[in-house]
């Protein structure tokens, strides 16, 4: 089995600046397998691929292909010598503009000994021909602007096979398409599988895992935290590995609640998905985990209004709670600390008394006149609460470390009393200790709400919750009181099927 | 603060009192009552629509049909006095009332039809340059004039309107200052109070600056957005109710570098203070600046074709300032 690797890597290492992303990989690549790599948020992938494909310089190790040093220095270095890699947002891998034939031979317009002028007639033949190879069913003079996000990324893919590839790199590349649109993109791999094209497949999602996955190799903070290959592949094991399990269960005492704040009955939050009830209680901290795409953003945001559920009803103590927007769901008394601070929650230009402020204006303000001063002693209350570290509440947020910043919008939503306060993904880029502070403050001001938490971590999940639901395929599979949790139960879950061994 | 801080934050307020140090020393007269007034004035419709176009500027959006709104006003307000032979009033209200529809109009294209900013009010202002002629068949309007189906208009503008454009109040010194100054400032304090002390002026900021993150604290965006535009649009149809005021009769040629010196002022105005963002203070600090360094060159006998060429010097020197130096225009 190591002889007839077409591409390894071992003992591949890069830090950035004093923070080590890779410690030390391995990795075999063979001929006409599909090599899945699976690892949770930060775990290194996208930094392992960027390597591959010639866009950071590694830190340390070596590469091999086919038995000859690997080492390239750009993009262009790694494609030509047959490493091709089609980069998770598809528009990065096509020009919207150009038409589908255009896009195909795209990188022969370039480089050294390219035409200089541009021949249609040729361009069209070259991309027949590029088209044929994959069976492409596409109009060649579309615009790919035109196309469908599935069709876009077949142009994306038929335009990195083009170079005829020894090792095609797929990083989630199902993350955006339906499941039809799915099955074409496993029927394209398939074939490229029979070419004899080495894959390494970067993928959550279960379903994709289980159709394609010859191997599976699992990372975990920086290094190979599994690799099955044997079948049939122990695919709870891949999670487990890639979750990691280091838990210490006496952290928590399980509470349960008496009286019930959120009701949800038949919730649907994505076609073809099951519906999904639950109920929240008072005091209590919920926790829903699952792996990444599963549809957990979906339903914290359709729980606060910003997306409409296609089916089904909530009620909030006991009145019916349909909110239309992020405004209706606030008066309400929900909140929502969301996911990917930078984006949906840092206001660049405000400082941290103005970020914490944000949602609360109406309520800090005489006639719509804002009362400063009771801004800034709420600024300067929440700073002491949630132990942020800064100078003054006049601190941009700049100037803040990662934790620090996610404690200043847990502040603001804190600001004020909800009912229903939901946090998604709120330990992403979050250091132990300030995570630990948020948990811990969490817990100790539960009571006279509900709390929601989305974690991918199970770890997360296991040291800040009562109760923790599982979700896949954009509804609840399972549901376990964080006082005698069985793991494998919950792995299983989490992978998406049935419990196969009993052990 | 570092000595860097201090120049980020004190640059341009220090450029501009050696500016007038300057031109106190070499220009005869300079510093007089009557100087500083005729500055004011000289900004006063340009301050106008300068203010409008920061309100644009603080959600992440631009106004560049603020110069035709002005002139599409000054023509409506002749059109409405002349032709339709009405009153002060109801010419007043008809202006205010084509610079919110526009800026209704501006915002549902940009907000609803996607339509990316500079290009909406790109679009709008070549309609309006072309819609003001048509009327009038390309004729400016004034008492006396023949329209376009033989008849003479015998309206004139009443005299209220015109003392919007020749009135001056007394301030120790009788007759000294016009209108349109005041109205100037009023309008400054005005939006400043509005964008710094009032929820709506911190949510607009907030939109600016990352519009997702206002969306999920509660903000309706869209509405936001669309307030913007109809204050752009109403402060620039103020700004062409002094114009023709000042002019006393609809001219179709007037009112060429209205937008270009609004931009100016409000770009400018990121450089005032450090602030290194749309603000109402700057806004005024910039359209002052402008008008201080072409009053002190023209009493320095420059010849008038060099002022567009200092007014650009000043406004890539205000943005260095404020991209370069502070750092924090990525914000």
């Amino acid at each position: 089995m190591v002889g007839n690797a077409v591409f390894r890597v071992e003992g591949l290492r890069k830090s950035f600046g004093r923070n080590e992303v890779l410690g030390g990989i391995a990795l075999d690549l063979h001929a006409g397998e599909v090599t899945v790599l699976m690892g949770a948020n930060g775990a290194g992938k996208s930094t392992l691929v960027k390597i591959v494909s010639g866009v950071y310089e590694r830190g340390g190790g070596t590469m091999t292909l086919a038995g000859a040093e690997f080492a390239p220095n750009t993009p262009a270095e790694a494609i030509r010598a047959g490493v091709v890699t089609v980069h998770q947002n598809i528009n990065d891998g096509v020009v919207a503009d150009l038409d589908v034939a255009t896009n195909l031979t795209l990188d022969r317009l370039s480089g050294r000994g390219a035409p200089t002028l541009f021949n249609p007639a040729r361009v069209r033949r070259e991309a027949k021909a590029v088209a044929d190879r994959m069976g492409l069913a596409i109009d060649l003079k579309a615009r790919v602007s035109d196309l469908s996000l599935a069709d876009r990324q077949m142009v994306a893919i038929a335009r990195a096979l083009a170079h005829q590839p020894k090792v095609l790199i797929l990083d989630e590349p199902t993350s955006s398409l339906s499941s039809a649109e799915a099955d074409r993109l496993f029927a394209l791999v398939d074939r490229l599988r029979e070419q004899g094209v080495a894959i390494l497949y970067i993928s959550h999602r279960m379903s994709d895992i289980r159709r394609l996955a010859d191997r599976i190799v699992s990372m975990r903070d920086g290094v190979v935290s599994g690799a099955f290959d044997t079948k049939p592949l122990d695919y709870e094991g891949a999670v487990n590995a890639m979750l990691g399990r280091k838990i210490h269960l006496d952290q928590i005492v399980a509470r349960s609640s008496a009286r019930a704040v959120l009701n949800v009955e038949g919730l649907r939050i994505a076609h073809g998905a099951k519906p999904i009830s639950l109920t929240l209680g008072d005091g209590e901290v919920v926790a829903i985990t699952g792996l990444v795409g599963v549809g957990k953003t979906a339903l914290a945001e359709t729980l606060f209004g910003v997306r409409r559920p296609l089916d089904g009803a909530m009620t909030m103590n006991g009145k019916p709670y349909a909110p239309r927007s992020a405004g209706d769901a606030i008066a309400a008394g929900v909140f929502l600390v969301a996911k990917d601070r930078a984006t949906s929650g840092i206001i660049g230009g405000f400082n941290i008394e103005r970020n914490v402020s944000l949602p609360f204006l109406k309520r800090m303000s005489n006639f719509s006149v804002l009362k400063r001063r009771l801004e800034r002693a709420t600024a300067r209350r929440q700073i002491e609460q949630l132990g942020i570290v800064c100078r003054s509440e006049k601190d941009e947020m700049s100037a803040l470390s990662g934790g620090n910043q996610q404690k200043v919008m847990v502040a603001r939503w804190m600001a004020q009393n909800a009912a229903l306060f939901i946090l998604d993904e709120p330990f992403q880029g979050v250091d132990i200790s300030a995570r630990r502070d948020i948990a811990a403050k969490l817990r100790a001001s539960a009571n006279g709400r509900a709390t929601l938490l989305f974690l991918t971590e199970l770890d997360e999940a296991l040291e800040t919750a009562d109760r923790i639901l599982v979700m896949s395929e954009h509804t609840i599979v399972g549901e376990h009181r964080n006082a005698d949790v069985d793991l494998d139960r919950l792995l299983a879950e989490v992978a998406g099927g049935p419990l196969h061994n009993a052990a | 603060m570092t000595l860097r801080d201090y120049a980020i934050r004190y640059g341009f307020i220090v450029l501009l009192f050696g500016l007038v140090a300057y031109f106190a020393i070499a220009a005869d007269g300079f510093v007089s009552p009557q100087s500083a007034v005729f500055i004011f004035q000289s900004v006063a419709i340009t301050g106008v629509l300068a203010l409008g176009v920061t309100a644009t500027l603080v959600v992440g959006g631009f106004d560049l049909s603020i110069g035709s709104v002005a002139t599409s006003a000054m023509m409506a307000a002749a059109y409405v006095m002349v032709v339709l032979e009405q009153n002060a009033l109801v010419a007043v209200i008809a202006c205010l009332l084509i610079g919110a529809l526009v800026g209704l109009i501006n915002g549902w294209l940009i907000v609803y039809m996607r339509v990316p900013d500079l290009l909406a009010t790109l679009g709008m202002m070549f309609l309006l340059v072309g819609l003001q002629r048509i009327p009038t068949e390309g004729r400016s309007i004034a008492t006396g004039m023949t329209m376009p189906d033989g008849s003479v208009a015998n309206g004139k503008f009443s005299d209220a309107f015109l003392a919007l454009g020749r009135h001056r109040f007394d301030f120790f010194i009788p007759n000294l200052i016009p209108v349109s100054v005041v109205v100037l400032l009023v309008l400054a304090l005005l939006i400043w109070f509005f964008l710094e002390y009032t929820r709506f002026g911190r949510m607009m900021y907030a939109v600016g600056s990352n519009e997702r993150a206002a969306e999920l604290a509660g903000a309706p965006v869209k509405a936001y957005k669309i307030w913007a535009y109809v204050i752009s649009g109403v402060f620039a149809s103020i700004g062409g109710i002094l114009l023709a005021a000042r002019l006393g009769r609809g001219d179709i040629a007037s009112g060429n570098n209205l937008l270009l010196d609004a931009v100016a002022a409000a770009l400018i105005g990121y450089a005032v203070l450090g602030a290194a963002k749309p603000n109402a203070f700057g806004t005024a600090v910039g359209a002052l600046f402008v008008g201080i360094l072409l009053q002190g060159l023209t009493m320095m006998n420059a010849p008038y074709y060099t002022q567009d060429f200092v007014k650009g010097v000043v406004l890539v020197v205000a943005l260095v300032f404020t991209f370069a130096l502070s750092g924090r225009g990525r914000g």
